[in-house]
């Protein structure tokens, strides 16, 4: 089934590394008291994948996210990209979070550089920040400062500054969770025109279950906290998409259902 | 709104502009022309009768205010022609008008009738006295302060600024430093005066060490606190794209920091200053503190309110120097607080 999506993304671009989150558990501890949130997760992005995470709010989306990007240490459990054990970050997994968190004391165009910055490519691979800054449409805002952006713009700034490193994972965290409703629904299709592009595989945590459907190849459905995996739908059509695909709107009223939302 | 309405607007938007700026003009004209005869009224209080002390310098005073009340009247014609100096002109007006006026007060207090007790209360040219008659003495006071100042409070705001890093980074020094810092950094540094007096070879260097303490306090407290502050997120941020610890430190823990330091040399430049004057009063034979010192030995009131008001200068200056910088180097943050 999973072999089927990837066909559908078609991707262009090099191949995405394939991710393998198996039998994932990890808690917080809170005052002395332990804190699950998340519970035998196990869970596969395919190269070239989309897979979207949806879930009620404060569920452990973002925990798990946070073990993808190496940030954290899982209590147990195995993270693996093409079977190689994640012991740390690592550019080639990049997170877009809920917040641009761009650094204000930087221009645009020094936050994009960041990734290269850190690496020292900045000399060698400096023309890459113009491609990733045209790439989001932010040609010519290379000199502003982040206080100086839209919400919508700050975030296609923190999405070049990942999307510089040319990641093979793309760790999306809620992005477009703060935008307004016309910025995320435009934001939408362009990130699936990138991802489409550059055939990197993606993992998108929302609890917007229509960005999921527009979205992603593929939903996990987590429970309340301590987040566990309730349903797995494979989202089995064609891109471009269109939000009133009555496909679609069957698939929302199915995912509605399983959230509990649903009259 | 339609392209016809936005039109209206802008028509009566010029209008308006016009109008104000026929009203300015005219209060440019008005005020200024106020400013020169309140000029004028303090050089005439000047000439007015004779001084009832000894002062040397009465006619050229009343001369230099005459000279400004005539420049004042032609930067006021002049204005209706040179806009910017019309809004420079405008901005100054009533600090033009109250200033002459207090002088002319002070004038009279002083020189003209006793009524303040002479010679505690010098009247204002026996300070230009002291700047044409002791500039040399004067000068060389500003140069020693300076050097002073400078040398003592770059070495302790680098201290400073190194030492709330390492604090705000890492564990061991703050265990080690912390503890030291909580019980020597609140004493005043001017309590260490006579211990440093005789603990340093020189009164120079131990003014050296005493500027930069009182400096390095402010400056270690709020950078570490700077650096302690900073978003956990924008660690994350950089920890994914690839940063090691040093680009953690150096691009993103100091720039996120530099507006609490600058706080922080802000508060070290103020207490250097204090060091500074008790410093040079008590031990070096130098400097501007020396300066006031020296005049109250020799009763020379006159000199004591000049080299006054060159301090205010000086430190002000100095402030100054320091905002610019910061604005400078913080230009990204909005809502700078103008100095």
């Amino acid at each position: 089934m999973v072999a089927a999506d990837v066909r559908l993304a078609a991707p262009r671009g090099r191949a995405g590394t394939r991710l393998e989150v198996r039998d994932v558990s990890h808690h917080f501890e809170l005052e002395g008291k332990t804190l699950p949130v998340l519970d035998g997760v196990t869970l596969q992005a395919e190269p070239g994948e989309l897979v979207a995470l949806l879930g009620p709010s404060g569920c452990g989306k973002s925990t798990l996210l946070r073990l993808v990007a190496g940030l954290d240490r899982p209590r147990s459990g195995a993270l693996l990209v093409d079977g190689t054990p994640i012991e740390g970050p690592d550019p080639s997994r990049v997170v877009v979070f809920q917040d641009p968190t761009l650094y204000p004391w930087r221009t645009v165009y020094g936050n994009v550089a960041l990734g290269l910055e850190a690496r020292g490519l900045l000399r060698s691979q400096r023309a890459r920040i113009d491609d990733a800054l045209e790439l989001v449409g932010l040609s010519g805002f290379d000199r502003a400062y982040p206080h100086q952006l839209s919400g919508g713009m700050a975030q296609r700034a923190a999405l070049a500054r990942a999307l510089v490193n040319e990641p093979s994972l793309l760790i999306l965290d809620e992005p477009l969770g703060k935008l307004d409703s016309l910025t995320r629904i435009s934001m939408q299709t362009e990130l699936v025109r990138l991802w489409r592009d550059a055939g990197f595989t993606a993992l998108l945590v929302t609890h917007d279950v229509e960005e999921a459907l527009f979205m992603a190849n593929r939903v996990i459905v987590f429970s309340d906290r301590p987040a566990r995996i309730k349903a797995e739908i494979v989202v089995d059509s064609a891109y471009p998409r269109h939000r009133d695909d009555p496909y679609l709107v069957d698939l929302r009223r199915r995912l509605l259902e399983l959230l509990g939302c649903a009259p | 709104m339609t392209d016809t309405d936005i039109t209206t607007l802008a028509a009566s938007a010029h209008t308006a502009s016009v109008d104000r700026q026929d009203r300015a003009a005219g209060s440019v004209w008005f005020g200024g022309l106020a400013a020169a005869a309140a000029w004028l009224i303090a050089s005439l209080v000047t000439t007015s009768r004779p001084d009832v002390g000894d002062w040397s310098r009465t006619d050229e005073f009343a001369i230099a205010l005459m000279v400004i009340a005539a420049a004042l009247a032609v930067a006021a014609i002049a204005a209706r022609w040179v806009d910017p100096l019309a809004m420079r002109l405008r901005a100054a007006t009533p600090w033009l008008i109250v200033i002459p006026l207090a002088i002319a007060a002070w004038e009279a207090v002083t020189a003209k009738f006793p009524v303040l007790p002479q010679p505690f209360f010098p009247p204002p040219q026996a300070l230009i006295e002291v700047y044409t008659d002791d500039w040399l003495r004067l000068g060389t006071s500003v140069l020693h302060s300076l050097r002073l100042l400078a040398i003592g409070y770059l070495l302790g705001a680098a201290t400073g600024f190194l030492l709330g890093v390492s604090l705000g980074w890492s564990r061991a020094v703050g265990y080690w430093v912390h503890p030291v810092l909580r019980l020597i950094g609140p004493l005043p540094a001017t309590a260490w005066l006579p211990l440093a007096f005789f603990a340093f070879p020189s009164s120079w260097s131990a003014s050296i060490f005493l500027i930069a303490l009182a400096t390095a306090f402010p400056v270690t407290i709020l950078t570490w606190s700077g650096v302690a502050g900073v978003s956990g997120a924008y660690y994350d941020v950089a920890r994914t794209l690839g940063a090691n610890g040093r680009f953690l430190v150096l691009k993103v823990a100091i720039p996120a920091a530099l507006p609490h330091v600058f706080v922080g040399l802000f508060m070290g430049l103020g207490a250097s200053f204090a060091v500074l004057v008790v410093a040079e009063m008590l031990g070096v034979k130098a400097g501007l503190g020396w300066y006031l010192q020296w005049a109250q030995g020799w009763a020379s009131y006159g000199n004591m309110y000049a080299a006054l008001l060159v301090m205010a200068l000086m430190c002000s200056g100095l402030i100054t120097l320091l905002f610019r910088v910061r604005d400078h180097l913080l230009a990204w943050q909005r809502g700078l607080v103008r100095w």
